[in-house]
């Protein structure tokens, strides 16, 4: 066992009402993919924060190329050549990709040496960046290449990511899993985390697989199922959602009409929507995929009302609606789920309960008079609690004290426990694992079954396939003409989405 | 507190006898049954206004102009009544509760209207709008309210003499007039908006999470006009009270920077109704027995209003103290 770069052993992790890792081992070898793989709350990001040294495990051991290694700050990790690429990017979008990288070092070289050696290092890996560009400007792609050059100029023995590919098209998957191979041959490991099995099992040597903070299993990735894994994840037996046949609800107007829709962006850095059209009728599911920052929080804040338009742009069975605001849509049938979780879909700091009522106040009618019957809303909240199986010590919990898989269950159930008419959501399954992101599909469907219309935008094209019946991408905040999902091939998806930007595999040899 | 007695041991005073005059005697000291009643007094305005600050504070909507609105509650207040002098008519004092609530209401539509329309920094025009209230108050102690049997002496009529408009104590030698009464429906009122009402909860929201606030339908210019409207008139009923009462008259001193305190009040009470209920009375407190203190120890009055900061500024750095860590970090640039 000499050839061993990281081991890990019963490394253990307790916070106030739950384990998050409970005797926790497995060893990387020099050069060697190895997945992490589990579900929302499983721990393993509690693993990782400790083996990049921001959490202190409460026992167990890590020996790094033979040397213990207790990292007691990331800066330590990092000088022991441990990285980390965040799931979420930790970048200055006013600053230029040299800024940002040096923002990340030690002791950053000059400017012009250390652009020189981003160039030399980003060519060498296939991800071409320029230096010079401002990275509010650049894809999601693009920064993500700046968060991993950062990491690389640090020369680092391991490489942790944190679900890398959840903001790529497939192009850009394919140029990362390229880099990442390169990186792996010439003898650096990296530890993936992901739900997207097919990924792990296309690129990884070996998995270790968590379940509520124990490894229940390791396995090579190749050998196996997705199916398989995804069940030993889960425990349980998976299935994909049934999908019954649609109902002609013979309306004469859809349910929802957008025309025409152009709005400026209301956020800095944001891509304006340009010349929108679709339509949904009941009981009818769009998919609209894209690469982040193509307009698709933009495209929600106009469905939900959050960013008036023009009346006629946004119709719902005919009528008007465009420069209606949220509650007054939300009076219509309307619900919405935006992205981002904390800060704008839910407020960090209020309880569940509270932020049950924040969206579910005006179809669950849950005031009398202006007054909250805090009652219902409490019950309502339990309700979700039990029907989406969130994992939390009770309904008065802050809603950042859950973890983000978690949270996301929760909020999905808020907005689809509504029954609502028209159902727009941005990124349904974004961080949870398999069996949620199983069950928010289902019901999803279940809500068109009921006779909803529903706009699903995501970059998972894994929701898209399962659930729309149409498709189209989002571009530089353009939509593509709809077309059938049946018959798609992801060729063809990738090309709606845009390619790969400009992205470049390595040539090497 | 340890450090006010330093404080005040610095300047030559036993610091125990000093903080007992102000913390103890204007309770239970021999004064108490007169000084009780001056607790009321002061707490009330600080009270009413800090309710009204708390609620735009939580809303994440600044209003440091307090001061203002409250003297302009007060010269509205003031001359509604004094149009109507010597009349008698049990109608006269509501109407100049209306003019007074409507005069701070007015003040701090300005800002509001000012934020809403071209987004300007309502923290800067409250505050500058207090100089102009300041002004204006002036100018009526001085001219069109100057009390026209005065001689020509500064300072309006004053109202102890005009009982239809005059706000006496409502039990003699407690202290407690009608501002007091509209202080405690205030922090009830308030009290039941937060918890209970949705109104309170979009309060709360856009205080915490701004674009949850949108998300839920809240309309960012309507909260800004409705809690700087109502803080107005809050500040501005204070003012009325005020000057009807313990004040009795419209005079170019009148303010005396209740505007000001009652946002210490409205943080040491942590935002919170019952919070500035409690903290309203121990800010009156320092007040009284700080006047107690400077007139039998010789305390200057500068040095009650240095640790009247203090308390504001611990309270500030327990609350940080208590959210984060302070690490020392060895010359090491960032």
């Amino acid at each position: 066992m000499t050839n061993e770069l990281l081991r890990i052993e019963g490394l253990t992790k307790a916070y106030p009402g739950v384990v998050a890792n409970s005797d926790v081992s497995f060893a990387i070898s020099p050069g060697e993919i190895h997945a992490l793989l589990g579900e929302n709350g499983a721990g393993k990001s509690t693993l990782v924060k400790m083996i990049y040294g921001l959490v202190k495990p409460d026992s167990g051991t890590m020996v790094l190329r033979g040397q213990p290694y207790t990292p007691a700050r990331p800066s330590a990790a990092r000088a022991a050549g441990v990285a980390m690429v965040f799931q979420h990017f930790s970048l200055f979008e006013a600053l230029n990709v040299a800024e940002n990288v040096a923002l990340g070092m030690e002791n950053p070289p000059p400017m012009r040496e250390l652009a020189e050696r981003i160039r030399a290092v980003s060519t060498e890996y296939g991800l071409p960046l320029d230096p010079a560009r401002r990275v509010g400007d650049l894809s999601a792609g693009e920064r993500q290449r700046v968060e991993i050059v950062r990491c690389l100029l640090q020369d680092p023995k391991l490489l942790i990511m944190d679900e890398p590919t959840s903001v790529l098209t497939p192009q850009e998957v394919d140029i990362l899993f390229q880099t990442l191979r390169q990186l792996s041959a010439e003898g650096t490991a990296i530890l993936y985390i992901s739900h997207k099995l097919e990924e792990i099992r296309a690129l990884c040597d070996g998995a270790t697989i968590l379940r509520r903070g124990k490894v229940v299993a390791t396995c090579t990735p190749r050998d196996v199922s997705a199916r398989d894994m995804a069940e030993l994840m889960v425990g349980a037996v998976l299935n994909p959602p049934a999908r019954a046949a649609r109902r002609d609800w013979g309306d004469a107007s859809p349910a929802l009409e957008v025309a025409g829709l152009s709005a400026p962006s209301p956020i800095a850095f944001g891509t304006s929507l340009k010349n929108i059209s679709f339509s949904v009728q009941r009981g009818e599911v769009l998919g609209i995929a894209g690469v982040a920052g193509n307009g698709q929080d933009e495209l929600l804040l106009a469905l939900s009302g959050e960013l008036a338009t023009d009346p006629g742009m946004i119709k719902a069975k005919g009528a008007p609606v465009g420069d209606l605001g949220p509650n007054a849509r939300r009076a219509l049938g309307f619900v919405a789920a935006p992205e981002d979780r904390l800060g704008h879909a839910a407020a960090p700091d209020m309880s569940l309960v509270e932020n049950a009522l924040l969206s579910g106040v005006v179809r669950k009618g849950l005031t009398k008079r202006g007054f909250i019957d805090w009652g219902a809303t409490k019950n309502w909240a339990a309700e979700i609690v039990a029907q989406y199986d969130v994992r939390t010590p009770g309904t008065w919990v802050a809603a950042r004290a859950l973890s983000g898989g978690n949270l996301q269950k929760f909020l999905m159930g808020r907005e689809l426990s509504q029954a609502p008419e028209v159902v727009i959501i941005n990124q349904p399954t974004w961080g949870v694992d398999a069996a949620a992101a199983a069950f928010i599909r289902q019901e999803i469907l279940n809500r068109a079954q009921d006779g909803a219309a529903v706009v699903v935008i995501s970059q998972d094209l894994d929701d898209l396939l399962e659930v729309s019946d149409r498709f189209a991408a989002l571009n530089e905040g353009r939509l593509t003409p709809t077309r059938p999902t049946e018959g798609l091939t992801v060729d063809e998806i990738g090309l709606m989405m845009g390619g790969a930007h400009g992205m470049e595999v390595a040539h090497h040899g | 507190m340890i450090a006010g007695g330093a404080l005040f041991a610095l300047l030559g005073k036993d610091p125990v006898v000093a903080i007992r005059t102000i913390f103890w005697d204007p309770i239970f000291g021999e004064f108490a049954f007169y000084l009780r009643g001056q607790l009321l007094v002061k707490a009330g305005p600080l009270i009413l206004i800090a309710v009204g600050l708390s609620l735009g504070f939580r809303a994440g909507i600044w209003n440091i102009g307090a001061e203002g609105q409250y003297i302009m509650g007060a010269v509205f207040g003031a001359a509604v009544g004094l149009a109507m002098f010597p009349t008698d008519s049990r109608w006269i004092f509501p109407v100049m509760i209306v003019a007074g609530a409507f005069g701070g209401w007015v003040w701090a539509m300005i800002p509001a209207i000012l934020k809403t329309r071209f987004n300007t920094n309502e923290i800067l025009v409250s505050l500058m709008l207090v100089y102009v209230a300041q002004t204006i108050l002036s100018k009526a102690a001085t001219g069109f309210l100057r009390n026209p049997e005065g001689m020509g002496f500064p300072g309006s009529r004053n109202f102890s003499g005009f009982p239809a408009a005059r706000n006496a104590e409502l039990i003699a030698g407690s202290g407690l007039h009608w501002g007091g009464v509209a202080a405690f429906i205030a922090v009830i009122g308030a009290y039941v908006l937060l918890q209970r009402h949705i109104l309170g909860f979009q309060i709360k929201l856009a205080g915490q999470a701004p674009r949850a606030a949108r998300f839920a339908g809240v309309a960012p210019t309507k909260l800004v006009v409705l809690c700087m409207g109502l803080s107005g008139a809050l500040a501005g009923l204070a003012g009325m009270f005020e000057v009807t009462g313990p004040a009795g008259q419209i005079s170019i001193d009148f303010a005396s920077g209740y505007g000001f305190t009652a946002i210490i009040v409205a943080f040491l009470g942590r935002l919170n109704p019952v919070g500035i209920l409690l903290a309203g009375l121990v800010m009156a407190l320092t007040y009284v027995g700080g006047e107690m203190a400077s007139t039998n120890l010789g305390l200057p009055s500068a040095a009650i209003q240095a640790f009247q900061g203090m308390l504001l500024f611990f309270l500030l750095a327990v609350d940080l103290l208590s959210n984060y860590r302070i690490r020392f970090l060895k010359g090491r640039a960032a």
